[in-house]
C-alpha cells in the first residue's frame, strides 16, 4: 500500500484546494449526522486515513449498485474519496478478468489479510451454488473465502443487503443476503436499488474516518436510513391536505399532489431520497411523478404491489369476502328455518290450561 | 434478512385481513338474514295510521334526542354524538380511507368511466381534532359509565370490549399517522390489525347496531304507526 498516494496529495494532482476539502468534510460530517464541531477531526482523519484496500465482489446483481456509484458525478471529492481508497477487485471496473483476476483478488488479500474491506453487491444463491460462478469459484465460495480475511463487510444495494430482487418470491436460486451467510464480521447494509452514490461514499468515508457506523436494527446505518421518504416528502404538504393524485395523467399529477393513492410507499420507506436526491441532486423518484416502490426494506418486490396503496389489503379477498356473504346468508336462513320450527313445534305442543286445570294440579 | 415489523404489516394487509372479512361479512349476513327471515306475525288488526311512512321517519327522528333528555344525560347524548360524528369523519374522509373503501367496494372497477369517484378527501386538521374529539368523548362515556352506579351496574362485558375495541383504532391511526413513537411500520401494523379486531367482534356484539339500526327503528316506528300513534 506504501506505493499508493495519500488523499492530499491526490487532492493537489486533482487541483482540489484545501478550502474545497474543508467545505467537503463539512458537509460530510452534517450527512453523517455528527456534531458540526466534529468536522475538524473528519477532515484530520480523511487526511490521515491509511488507505485501506477495497475488495468489491458482484454476486446475482444487475450492476445498477455499480453504475450508481460511478455516477457519482466526477471529479467530486467524493470521487476522490473512492479513489483513494485502494480498490484492488472489482470485476466490473478492472481490466483483468479470468484466472488472471482472480489472482488479484488473491494477491490482495494475502497482502492485506485482516484489513480490507469487503464490498459486496448481489444477492448469493444457496440453492444450488452453481447457480452463479466466477471464474469457476461459486458465489458461497468466494464469499466464505474473501470474508474470513476482511476487516468489515459493506453490503451495498438491496440484494446484498437483504436478498433483493433476486429473494422475490418464488426465489429459484434460494438467494439469501451476506448476513445470512457471514456472522462473525461487522455487516454494513447499504440497501437501495440501487442505493444513492452519496450514501455509499459517504458510508466508505465514515468508515474510513471513524470505523462502523451506527446501525439501526436492520443494519443500516441511522444517518441515512433513520427517517422515513414520507417525513422529508415535498409533496407532504398535499397529503396532510388530502390532495392526492388518482392517476398518473390527472389533474393532481399535473399539479404535484400527494402520491399515496398511486401505491407511494414512502411512508414506510426508510432512505434520504427526498433530502440527498439523485443525479447531483437533480431529483428523486416521487419528484419525477412516480410513486416510491420502498426499495430501501427487504422483500420490497413483495410487499402487496407497487401500484397498491399501503392501506389497501394486499391479498385476493374479493372471492373470500363474496363467499362469507353467501355462506352468512345461506347459514343466517338455516338459522332462522330452524327457529321458527322450533317455534312451529313449540305451537304445536301446546296446551290449553285454564284455571281448574292449574288448580288440580297444583 | 427481513424486517419483522413489515412481514406483520405484510400478514395484516394480506392473512390477517382475509380472516377478519370473512368472519364480518359472513357474521353480519348471517344475523340480518336471520332477523329478516324470522320475520314477524302478522298484525290482522286494522290499520289506524300509516306503518311505512311512520317506520320511514322513526329511521331519522330517533337520531334527535327526546326534549329533556339532553338535560338528564348530558354526556351520553352530547358525548355518543362527537364520538360518531368522529368516528365517521375520520374513517370515511380520510385519504388512505377512502382509497381502501374504494378498492374494497370497488367503486372506480365497477364504474370505470369514473376513475375520480373517489370522494373528496379531508386535511390533517379536519380529521385528527375529529379523532382527538372522538377519543376524549369516549374517555368521557366510560367515565360516567363507571361512576354512574345505575349505568355500572348495567354494563356487561360487550360494553366494555366493544368500548377498548372501538377507541384502539382511533389511538393506533393517530400515533402511526403522527409517528408518536414505535416503529412506523410496526404502528401501521397495529392499526390495521386493531381494526381487524374490531371487525371480527363485529358481527357478535352490539356493534351490530351499525347496520340493524335502520331495521329497529324501523320496526318499532312502524308498529307505533299502524297503531296510529306517534314515534
Ligand atoms: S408522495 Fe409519498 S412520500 Fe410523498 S407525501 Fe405522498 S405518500 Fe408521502
Amino acid at each position: 500500500m506504501a506505493d499508493k498516494p495519500m488523499l492530499p496529495e491526490l487532492m493537489k494532482a486533482h487541483g482540489v484546494s484545501r478550502r474545497g476539502f474543508l467545505k467537503y468534510c463539512a458537509s460530510l460530517t452534517s450527512l453523517m449526522a455528527l456534531s458540526p464541531a466534529m468536522m475538524p477531526r473528519v477532515a484530520h482523519a480523511l487526511e490521515n486515513a491509511p488507505r485501506p484496500s477495497v475488495i468489491w465482489l458482484s454476486f446475482q446483481e444487475c450492476t445498477g449498485c455499480t453504475e450508481s456509484i460511478t455516477r457519482s458525478h466526477a471529479p467530486t471529492i467524493e470521487d476522490l474519496i473512492f479513489n483513494a481508497v485502494s480498490l484492488d477487485y472489482h470485476h466490473t471496473l478492472q481490466a483483468a478478468s479470468g484466472h488472471q483476476a482472480e489472482a488479484a483478488r488473491e494477491k490482495a488479500m494475502k497482502d492485506n489479510w485482516g484489513k480490507y474491506v469487503l464490498v459486496v453487491d448481489g444477492s448469493i444463491p444457496i440453492k444450488n451454488e452453481g447457480f452463479s460462478c466466477i471464474a469457476g469459484i461459486s458465489n458461497l465460495q468466494m464469499l466464505k473465502d474473501t470474508a474470513a480475511g476482511a476487516a468489515a463487510i459493506v453490503s451495498v444495494g438491496t440484494c446484498a443487503a437483504f436478498g433483493g430482487i433476486p429473494h422475490a418470491n418464488p426465489n429459484p436460486t434460494g438467494a439469501v443476503a451476506v448476513s445470512e451467510i457471514i456472522k462473525d464480521k461487522p455487516i454494513i447494509n447499504v440497501p437501495g436499488c440501487p442505493p444513492i452514490p452519496v450514501v455509499m461514499t459517504g458510508v466508505l468515508a465514515h468508515f474510513l474516518t471513524f470505523g462502523v457506523p451506527e446501525l439501526d436494527e436492520l443494519g443500516r446505518p441511522k444517518a441515512f436510513y433513520g427517517e422515513t421518504i414520507h417525513d422529508r416528502c415535498y409533496r407532504r404538504p398535499f397529503y396532510d391536505k388530502g390532495m392526492f393524485a388518482e392517476g398518473f395523467d390527472d389533474e393532481g399529477a399535473r399539479e404535484g399532489w400527494c402520491l399515496y393513492k398511486l401505491g407511494c410507499k414512502g411512508p414506510t420507506t426508510k432512505s434520504v431520497c427526498a433530502t440527498l436526491k439523485w443525479n447531483n441532486g437533480t431529483s428523486f423518484p416521487i419528484e419525477a411523478g412516480h410513486p416510491c416502490l420502498g426499495c430501501t426494506e427487504p422483500d420490497f418486490w413483495d410487499n402487496g404491489g407497487f401500484y397498491k396503496p399501503l392501506s389497501v389489503p394486499a391479498g385476493d379477498y374479493r372471492k373470500l369476502g363474496l363467499a362469507a356473504v353467501g355462506a352468512g346468508a345461506v347459514a343466517g336462513a338455516a338459522g332462522a328455518v330452524l327457529a321458527r320450527a322450533g317455534k312451529a313445534k313449540a305451537a304445536a305442543a301446546h296446551e290449553n290450561v285454564d284455571a281448574h286445570d292449574l288448580e288440580k294440579k297444583s | 434478512m427481513n424486517n419483522p415489523n413489515f412481514d406483520l404489516l405484510m400478514w395484516a394487509r394480506g392473512p390477517g385481513f382475509d380472516i377478519a372479512l370473512i368472519i364480518f361479512a359472513a357474521g353480519i349476513v348471517l344475523r340480518i338474514v336471520e332477523i329478516i327471515v324470522l320475520g314477524r306475525k302478522k298484525d290482522l288488526a286494522p290499520a289506524k295510521g300509516n306503518g311505512v311512512a311512520q317506520g320511514i321517519k322513526t329511521i331519522f327522528s330517533r337520531s334527535i334526542p327526546r326534549k329533556g333528555l339532553v338535560h338528564y344525560a348530558p354526556i351520553t347524548y352530547i358525548g355518543g354524538y362527537i364520538f360518531h360524528l368522529g368516528f365517521f369523519i375520520a374513517f370515511f374522509f380520510f385519504g388512505a380511507h377512502i382509497v381502501f373503501l374504494d378498492e374494497l367496494l370497488g367503486f372506480s372497477q365497477w364504474w370505470p368511466e369514473a376513475i375520480s369517484f373517489q370522494w373528496p378527501a379531508f386535511g390533517r386538521v379536519i380529521i385528527e381534532s375529529a379523532v382527538a374529539l372522538a377519543v376524549l368523548a369516549m374517555i368521557a362515556l366510560m367515565y360516567t359509565r363507571l361512576t354512574d352506579p345505575v349505568r355500572r351496574a348495567l354494563s356487561t362485558f360487550d360494553d366494555y370490549l366493544v368500548w377498548v375495541l372501538s377507541i384502539l383504532p382511533m389511538v393506533t391511526g393517530y400515533i402511526a399517522v403522527n409517528k408518536l413513537f414505535g416503529d412506523p411500520v410496526f404502528m401501521l401494523a397495529l392499526h390495521i390489525l386493531s381494526v381487524e379486531l374490531l371487525m371480527i367482534a363485529f358481527p357478535f356484539t352490539k356493534l351490530m347496531h351499525a347496520f340493524t339500526f335502520v331495521m329497529a327503528r324501523y320496526y318499532n316506528g312502524s308498529i307505533q304507526g299502524r297503531k296510529g300513534a306517534e314515534s
